[in-house]
């Protein structure tokens, strides 16, 4: 294929309707060639629709989807140079493995020679070499997900789609894979759209990733952007574990939260709204510091690497213009060699840089 | 060393385990034994059994039937039995592929509809099936006789003279036989195309196939078992099927059936009956076991 210009995929204005549901509205993404990119939102966002309306199995309502200049809407999904490795695998059950991967070469009629010497090198990428003579309900889950990688690269597509590929595998075998497939990213360049509703996953193997909420997309940029420094409540909460805390501007750069007087690094560009805090941004000091809140810790879990603690904030710090929350605590972690005890009375320590002030 | 058994810590000893099995299998062996395997034991040894002059059975056992079936008789070789057998395979082949031919959109039609719909119309397609056959057949007698709205109108049409009837006739056997066979096609064909993993055919199509090579891929060899009860459902009962024919063919041709039913009735000859029927049941297992075969290749479902 044309491997010399580079194949940037480009979605504009991508609308999409089922009935009087709109999942997607306006999507517009320009994702550059060799670029790994996550399509990362909970079920119903509509990401699994804009990959099926790249892969050419929805038809969108408004929109265009182009690679390297060329409108791909018009092709059916048979011609275009994209290919999908489904949520399933949707593995032929009466083909072998080495004619499953084959099925898309045999498609395009190349000469046998070339569809066995290329089967049987993609087969080694992807590390199932001895398993090319067995049928697909033969094979382990971790196995039939090579296999339809392996069936969906040996095309050598400009871009490949990847639906969820990893949501039926356990736990430990999914960052096995994620390692894999960050490594064959990296091989082939390839662009890689993957969509997946595990935010781990999508940090773990992203260049890029866009996180969607309600058919729109609600922020963009790379794992550690979305990761430290959301834009929205959403984001935040979706992104791990962060406090979220309602919050009035008091001037620029100070704001009045239900637990005292905060200084904020950025200017809120409201007058009540929310700032957010990730737990392991907050630091646990036994005296005062310039942006902290007195409070008690109430309770504490051991996690192995770390350590979570529920701090429970005691009231005095400023004058509270906000109405106190239901429950005025905070989650914080701490280094896993730094005990603390139930009930110990703690400062915690906000640096303002890491409170976040949410647009919403 | 003891050569005694020991399983989940008791010991036992081969005749033990022998009953213990027996009794596990007892049940089904017993059932087989009675409605199976003792029937076609007893039909075997009728099959070569002699006809006495007066229509006895003569329990001397050669191989005159077999020669007598493909066709060897007191006046040499006549081709009657096997045109009577080919016209009841061609008659059941063609049954059976407009049944699938049918059967298969219609499945599809009815594995698209919604949860309730599928639920009613996969009782309308059955239902027939619950009246027996004769019946239905006579049916079909007065759909298509001559005051009958079809005939009226393929009167007025010119297809066929004034006051005659659309039967009998080759079109009306096979408009019966298809009514007869339907149902049996299209409920193994629906409860596999409900299933179909539609993610298969979308690969298939991602996978640059062209409408026959996602059909091939993505849909049949999804459907093959489907497929194969379907074939087997409608063809092994239209092989021995003559009431049909009979009633809307106008008892012009005759079918395995029909002579094996002349055997056992005016001809009082029950060996050659035997025989006949032992034939056709062998014909039928060939068949499954071609079907089986081509199935275990296909549809590794």
């Amino acid at each position: 294929m044309n491997a010399v210009q580079p194949l940037d995929l480009a979605v504009v204005g991508i609308a999409k309707s089922f009935g009087a549901v709109q999942v997607l509205h306006d999507i517009t993404v320009t994702i550059p060639d060799g670029q790994f990119v996550t399509l990362l939102g909970p079920s119903g966002c509509g990401k699994t629709t804009l990959l099926r309306i790249i892969a050419g199995f929805e038809t969108p309502d408004h929109g265009t989807v182009t690679l390297g200049g060329q409108n791909l809407l018009p092709l059916p999904a048979h011609k275009r140079p994209v290919n999908t490795v489904f949520q399933s695998y949707a593995l032929f059950p009466h083909l072998r493995v080495k004619d499953n991967v084959a099925f898309g070469l045999r498609s395009r009629r190349l000469p046998e020679a070339e569809v066995h010497r290329k089967v049987s090198d993609i087969l080694e990428v992807v590390r199932i070499g001895q398993l090319a003579d067995r049928y697909p309900q033969e094979l382990s889950g971790g196995q039939r997900q090579r296999v339809a990688l392996a069936r969906a690269l040996v095309n050598e597509p400009e871009v490949l789609l990847l639906d969820e590929p990893m949501s039926a595998l356990d736990a430990r075998l999914r960052h096995e894979v994620q390692v894999e497939l960050k490594r064959i990213q990296r091989q082939y360049n390839t662009t890689f759209v993957l969509v997946t509703h595990d935010q781990d996953e999508a940090i773990a193997v992203s260049d890029r990733i866009l996180i969607m909420n309600q058919g729109r997309i609600e922020q963009d940029g790379t794992a550690e952007e979305v990761y430290e420094r959301p834009v929205s409540r959403f984001v935040a909460e979706f992104m791990g574990s962060a406090n979220i805390i309602p919050a009035k501007r008091l001037a620029d750069h100070r704001v009045a939260t239900a637990f005292g007087e905060l200084a904020v690094a950025t200017i809120p560009a409201w007058t009540s709204g929310t700032v957010a805090i990730r737990p392991e941004d907050i630091e646990v000091r036994h005296v005062a510091g310039p942006n902290h809140l007195p409070g008690i810790i109430s309770d504490r879990l051991f996690r192995g690497d770390h350590w979570d603690l529920i701090v429970e904030i005691t009231a005095g710090s400023g004058t509270s213009t906000i109405a106190a929350v239901s429950a005025p605590t905070l989650r914080v972690s701490t280094e896993p060699d730094q005990v603390n005890r139930v009930g110990e009375a703690v400062f915690l320590e906000l640096p303002n840089d890491d409170l976040l002030v949410l647009r919403d | 060393m003891k050569s005694t058994l020991v399983i989940d810590g008791k010991p036992t000893n081969r005749l033990r385990l022998w009953l213990s099995g027996l009794g596990l299998v007892g049940a089904g062996l017993l059932w087989l034994s009675c409605f199976l395997i003792g029937p076609l034991l007893a039909l075997s040894l009728l099959a070569f059994a002699s006809r006495g002059d007066y229509g006895d059975i003569i329990w001397q056992f050669n191989l005159e039937n077999v020669w007598r079936m493909v066709g060897f008789g007191t006046f040499g070789w006549v081709p009657d039995n096997l045109l009577i057998i080919g016209r009841s395979v061609v008659l059941a082949t063609i049954t059976t592929s407009l049944c699938l031919a049918l059967g298969f959109p219609l499945a599809f039609w009815i594995a698209d509809r919604d949860r309730r719909w599928r639920v009613l119309l996969i009782a309308i397609v059955m239902v027939p099936a619950c009246v027996n056959l004769v019946i239905r057949t006579y049916a079909w007698q007065l759909i298509l006789g001559n005051h009958a709205p079809p005939a009226v109108f393929a009167q007025w049409a010119g297809f066929i003279p004034a006051d005659a009837a659309l039967y009998p006739g080759q079109a009306a056997v096979y408009l019966g036989m298809i009514s007869a066979m339907l149902p049996f096609a299209v409920l193994p064909l629906y409860t596999s195309v409900e299933r179909l993993d539609w993610s298969v055919v979308e690969a298939a199509r991602d996978l640059y196939g062209g409408p026959w090579r996602t059909f091939r891929h993505g849909i049949l060899a999804q459907v093959t078992p489907g497929l194969i009860a379907a074939t087997i459902l409608t063809l092994i009962p239209s092989l021995g099927m003559f009431v049909v024919s009979d009633l809307l063919g106008g008892a012009k041709y005759m079918l395995v059936g029909n002579l094996i039913q002349q055997q056992f009735g005016a001809a009082a000859d029950w060996p050659f009956g035997a025989m006949l029927g032992l034939g056709l049941v062998v014909a039928s297992l060939v068949s499954l076991l071609i079907l089986l075969r081509w199935g275990s290749r296909e549809g590794r479902i």
